[in-house]
Order: C-alpha cells, then sequence, then structure tokens
C-alpha cells in the first residue's frame, strides 16, 4: 500500500470504528465517547494552530465559547433552528478570533500566550458580566424541542452519538485534507522556520491569521456541537480550564498528528473519569501528566509511534 | 460619609493592596527578569504562603503574636523551599525553554492546587491577626469661616494594615539593596544580562536560577501570609493573584523591578478606587484587555524603557 492508502485506511478506519462502535458500546461509555468525539473536534481545531502552525494559544477556550453561546443565544432569545444557530455559533466564533488573531499576532512566543490567555479571560468576565441574558456560571438549558433537526431529536443518545461522530469525521477528514493542501505545508514551514518561510515569499502574518481563525472556526462549531448535543450552555466552558484541556490533550495524543487529538482525549476524558471516582482533586492527574509530558514525551503518544513506527503519519 | 473621606477610605485601602501586589509581582518580575521564563504557578505559591501560615499558626495556637511571626518566616521559607525543588526537577530539566516552562508550571499549578485541595479541603479559613487596633482617622472641614479636623464615622485603618504596608516598604527596599549592592544580586545581574558568558566566567547560573526561582516563590509567599488576617486562606485564591501579579509585571515592564513597584501602586490604588464606583467584575475586564493591549503595542510596558 503507498502513503496516502495508509493514510486514508487508517483516518476512515478510525471513523468506522466509531461507528461500530455505536451498536457495542454500553450505554455508559456510548454517551462518554459521543461526548470525547465532540471534545476531540475541538482539539483536531487547536492542534491546527499548535501543532501544525507551531502557535501556542491558552485562549481558545474563548473560541469553544463563542461558539456555543453564538449557537445558544441564538435558539433562546431569536428563536432560531437548530441548523442556522450553529452556523450563527461558527460565524462568532471565526469573527471573534479574526479579531483577537489580528492584534495577538503581533506579539509572538510567550507574549502571545498571554495575550491569548488575558482575551479569553476578558471573554469569560464579559460572559458574567452579562449574566442577565447568558446566565453567569449557572447556564441555561437548551430545551428538547428546540434541539430537533429535520425530525431528528439530538436528546436521543442514539442519534447524538451519530451527530457527534458526524461532527468529528467532517473535522478529522478536513483537517487531514487542509494539511495536505499548499496551503497546510505553509503552515508546516512556519512552524519548523518562520524567518524562512518569510524569505521564501510567503506572507507569514496572513497565513499566521488563517491559520488562528480556521483553528477557532473548529473550536467554535465543536462548542456550538456540545451545546446542541447535550443541552447546556455554561460559562465554565469560557474558563482557563477549557483553554488548557485541548492543549493537554494534543501534548498527550501527539502534537502535529492528525488522530492524535482524538487518541489524546480519549485516554484524558477516561483517565479523569476513573480518578473522580477516587478523588473530587481530579486537576490533579491533569497537572501531573503535564509535567510528565513537557519533560519526558513532548512528542505525545502517535508523536512517539511516528518516530518509532509508521513515519508516514501524517 | 461626604465625598472626600470616602476617597480616603478608597486609597487606604488601595494602598494595602498595592503593597501586596507589590511583593507578589516583584517575586514573578524576578524571575521573568532573571530567567528569562513565566511561572504559570506563581498564584499557587501565593495560596500556599497564605495555607502554610493558617498550618503554622493553628499548630502553634497560643499567642497570635508569636504564632503570626513565626508563620511569616517558616512559611516563606518553606514555601521558597518548594519552588528550589520545582525549579530543580521541572524547570531545569526543560533547559528553561520559556514555552515548555509555561506548559509546566500550568501542570505544576494544578498539582498544588488540587493537592491543596486533598488535604486542606475547600473552605476559606482565616488567620487572626497578631495586632489589629483600629485607628481613626481625622479628616478637614471647611466650616464657620475656617478648616476644622474632625471625625467622621468609618473612617479608619487598623494598625495590622499599616503594618503591612511597612513591611512590604522594608522587604522590596532590601531586594533592591541585595540585587544592587550585595554579590549574590551581582551574580544575579550577571546571569541575567548574558547567562553563557557569566557561564564562561564560573558563575554556577544554575544555581543562581534556583535561587531566583526560590527567592521569587518566598516574596510572593510573603504577600500570602500576610493577606490572610485580612482576607481568608482558600486553595483557590492563586488564580486572582496570578493574574492581577501579570497586570502589575506587564504594565510595569517586564522584568523591570522598579516598573513593577509603580505599577502596583498604580494598580493597587486605582483598583481601590475604581471598585468603590465601579463593578468589579468590569474593573477586571477593563484590567485584562489592557495587559493584553500593553503587551500588544507597548511590549516593554508603560514604564519600561527601551526594550531589548
Amino acid at each position: 500500500m503507498n502513503e496516502t492508502g495508509k493514510i486514508i485506511t487508517l483516518h476512515v478506519g478510525l471513523i468506522a470504528l466509531l461507528f461500530a462502535m455505536n451498536f457495542i458500546l454500553p450505554a455508559y461509555h456510548h454517551g462518554n465517547i459521543a461526548r470525547v468525539m465532540v471534545l476531540a473536534s475541538y482539539a483536531i481545531g487547536y492542534n491546527i494552530l499548535f501543532g501544525y502552525t507551531g502557535l501556542l494559544s491558552l485562549g481558545h477556550a474563548l473560541f469553544f465559547a463563542a461558539g456555543m453561546y453564538g449557537m445558544g443565544l441564538a435558539i433562546r432569545f431569536l428563536g432560531a433552528s437548530p441548523v442556522p444557530a450553529l452556523l450563527a455559533g461558527i460565524a462568532v466564533g471565526a469573527l471573534l478570533s479574526a479579531a483577537v488573531g489580528a492584534l495577538a499576532l503581533r506579539t509572538t512566543g510567550v507574549a502571545f500566550m498571554i495575550v491569548t490567555l488575558m482575551f479569553a479571560q476578558a471573554g469569560y468576565l464579559t460572559i458574567l458580566l452579562f449574566g442577565e441574558w447568558t446566565r453567569g456560571d449557572e447556564g441555561f438549558v437548551i430545551q428538547q424541542a428546540e434541539r430537533i433537526l429535520w425530525g431528528i431529536d439530538l436528546s436521543d443518545a442514539n442519534n447524538r452519538y451519530l451527530a457527534a461522530l458526524l461532527l468529528f469525521g467532517c473535522c478529522l477528514l478536513l483537517s487531514l485534507w487542509l494539511i495536505r493542501l499548499p496551503v497546510g505545508r505553509v503552515f508546516v514551514a512556519i512552524r519548523e522556520n518562520e524567518e524562512r518561510a518569510k524569505l521564501l515569499g510567503y506572507d507569514v502574518v496572513r497565513y499566521k491569521l488563517a491559520a488562528v481563525v480556521v483553528s477557532a472556526s473548529f473550536a467554535a462549531a465543536a462548542g456550538a456541537s456540545y451545546g446542541l448535543l447535550f443541552g447546556y450552555v455554561g460559562a465554565t466552558f469560557a474558563t482557563v480550564q477549557y483553554s488548557i484541556f485541548p492543549l493537554l490533550w494534543v501534548l498527550l495524543g501527539g502534537t502535529g498528528t492528525i488522530i492524535g487529538p482524538f487518541i489524546g482525549a480519549v485516554f484524558m476524558f477516561y483517565l479523569i473519569d476513573l480518578s473522580s471516582g477516587v478523588t473530587n482533586a481530579y486537576m490533579l492527574i491533569a497537572g501531573i501528566v503535564l509535567v510528565l509530558l513537557t519533560l519526558f514525551a513532548p512528542q505525545g503518544i502517535m508523536g512517539e509511534l511516528r518516530r518509532r513506527v509508521w513515519a508516514w503519519l501524517p | 460619609m461626604e465625598f472626600g473621606p470616602y476617597l480616603m477610605l478608597a486609597t487606604l485601602e488601595g494602598a494595602v493592596l498595592a503593597a501586596v501586589l507589590a511583593l507578589m509581582a516583584s517575586g514573578l518580575s524576578l524571575v521573568f527578569g532573571v530567567m528569562r521564563v513565566v511561572n504559570i504557578a506563581h498564584g499557587e505559591f501565593y495560596m500556599l504562603g497564605a495555607v502554610f501560615a493558617w498550618w503554622i499558626t493553628s499548630a502553634i495556637g497560643g499567642d497570635p503574636a508569636l504564632a503570626f511571626i513565626a508563620a511569616l518566616v517558616i512559611a516563606p521559607v518553606a514555601v521558597g523551599a518548594v519552588a528550589v525543588a520545582a525549579d530543580m526537577v521541572i524547570i531545569k530539566r526543560l533547559n528553561y525553554d520559556p514555552e515548555r516552562t509555561i506548559v509546566a508550571t500550568i501542570g505544576l499549578l494544578y498539582i498544588i492546587q488540587q493537592l491543596t485541595l486533598m488535604t486542606y479541603g475547600a473552605d476559606a479559613r482565616p488567620v487572626v491577626a497578631p495586632f489589629n487596633t483600629r485607628l481613626a482617622l481625622p479628616w478637614i472641614e471647611w466650616s464657620g469661616g475656617g478648616l476644622q479636623l474632625y471625625w467622621p464615622w468609618g473612617l479608619s485603618v487598623t494598625s495590622y494594615k499599616l503594618f503591612v504596608m511597612a513591611a512590604a516598604v522594608v522587604v522590596l527596599t532590601g531586594l533592591y539593596l541585595m540585587m544592587t549592592r550585595s554579590r549574590i544580586g551581582l551574580l544575579m545581574r550577571a546571569a541575567q544580562l548574558d547567562s553563557e558568558t557569566a557561564l564562561a566566567f564560573g558563575i554556577p547560573v544554575e544555581r543562581i536560577y534556583a535561587i531566583v526561582f526560590g527567592l521569587g516563590g518566598a516574596l510572593v509567599a510573603l504577600a500570602g501570609v500576610l493577606i490572610v488576617p485580612i482576607q481568608q486562606a482558600h486553595y483557590l485564591m492563586g488564580g486572582d493573584a496570578l493574574l492581577l501579579s501579570f497586570i502589575v509585571v506587564i504594565i510595569g515592564g517586564l522584568g523591570s523591578l522598579g516598573g513593577t513597584v509603580v505599577a502596583a501602586l498604580l494598580i493597587g490604588l486605582s483598583d481601590g478606587i475604581i471598585s468603590v464606583f465601579f463593578s468589579p467584575t468590569l474593573a477586571k475586564i477593563i484590567a485584562t484587555l489592557l495587559v493584553a493591549l500593553v503587551l500588544v503595542f507597548r511590549p516593554q510596558g508603560l514604564f519600561g524603557g527601551k526594550s531589548r
């Protein structure tokens, strides 16, 4: 099999496997995997910016929450149906990221990380400030009647799983396609050596802004879908913790691999799920994993696999 | 109360905040200045200082003043030791790479915070101030054709708050003298200016870095000890401390100690005054956006000189 064949087999195979799981998984894990797939879509978006373009943002929760609130508020106050609401969420996330990106990209390295962190914090506080509409920390529920899409009830476990799979599959294949396009190659060139990419005549700032907007659109799509599928919109999803999670998943799964974010999200989700049975301090696990990863395995799981076995892994 | 005395009260509260802020931020600024790394777990060292202060005072018991003095000495040293260990186990092994250090210290943040939650619990606990006399303050009034002193109701400050301000001044002066006059300060400045040349001249840069990181932790822990009699110790108190330290350090200019103190005064005083008149959430939004915009448009800080 040639390289492209292997790549397609692996990624389509994963989607097929997840589809098959729909029929075998016990109810508890069925719900978990649906959730993981939506969160993994968020991580895939994050990875486009962090793993492929080499920009470490600490403020992606802003875009996740923008998608979620863009969708939720459209349903709550404009009476929108799910599809326009979803599109509204993505549009809000993309617009916000264009503005934030244009400012934040004037900085690099550590300053970029802090600027994105600060913008996300300002976004979180803004949600709290307008608590009258957003219901702040308490959040609001999206009623079952508002979650029916073309006659399909998204609150039903089976439909929800398939909808999550649809989102995940789209994000996975879209990102795979994007990275193999010339524009994706430029992203990688910027990650490897920004000066050289600039010297080759690429407008580095525009490409970086494009990476921010694409990445944030994925995050917003995941956020909007999360709200729609699980029927809840709340300010918790805008906290720093939700900016750290995709970083953690991507680092664990493997930066700059298409499949890594999903692997990382599954591992971390179940690690936290298992430990929360033992202690309420489940973020301890996240902290330990972060430190161990930066110390011993900065490549993550799939990164190590690529280094040792599968050199072709995109 | 009338506007004048009200403003004075807000200014006094602001000055206490400024004193604590200056201590917190100088630790972060010192670490960034010398080591060029950003310590995201800085706020957790502050929380540890406060929690250790509660532990020490409740373990010693007896006279609150004696117990508090013990906490004032032991807690910063203990937190400094934790910071030195973190530097040697984690940050040194990352070769002080700025980006990886941020990720690792985010992990450290959660480890410290959650271990505190597991051992100390989710309650907020107070520490009794060693002395807490209420001092009423006079105000000048124009009445009957002449200036008159009077004591408006509610305009007062506690002796403990004055002590906090004095302690901050003493510690920061000591820090300044250490950096400019002592041999260890000279070595720190050498490592800050050019770590490779310093190493070539036989300066143990890694050891200096460990000391600086420990000193940064001790400074912010001291701020934590000083604040517990005013605010209670809670395992989530590090978040706001980190944010405020960031604001001060960035507005003052990353790595500049003088700028940090000026910015702490500015932020502390204006926060005391702003939050009297505006909603605290709005004040925080303005502050975070200000930090972001300062970093974007004036990375050397509002008071910093030319960046190198």
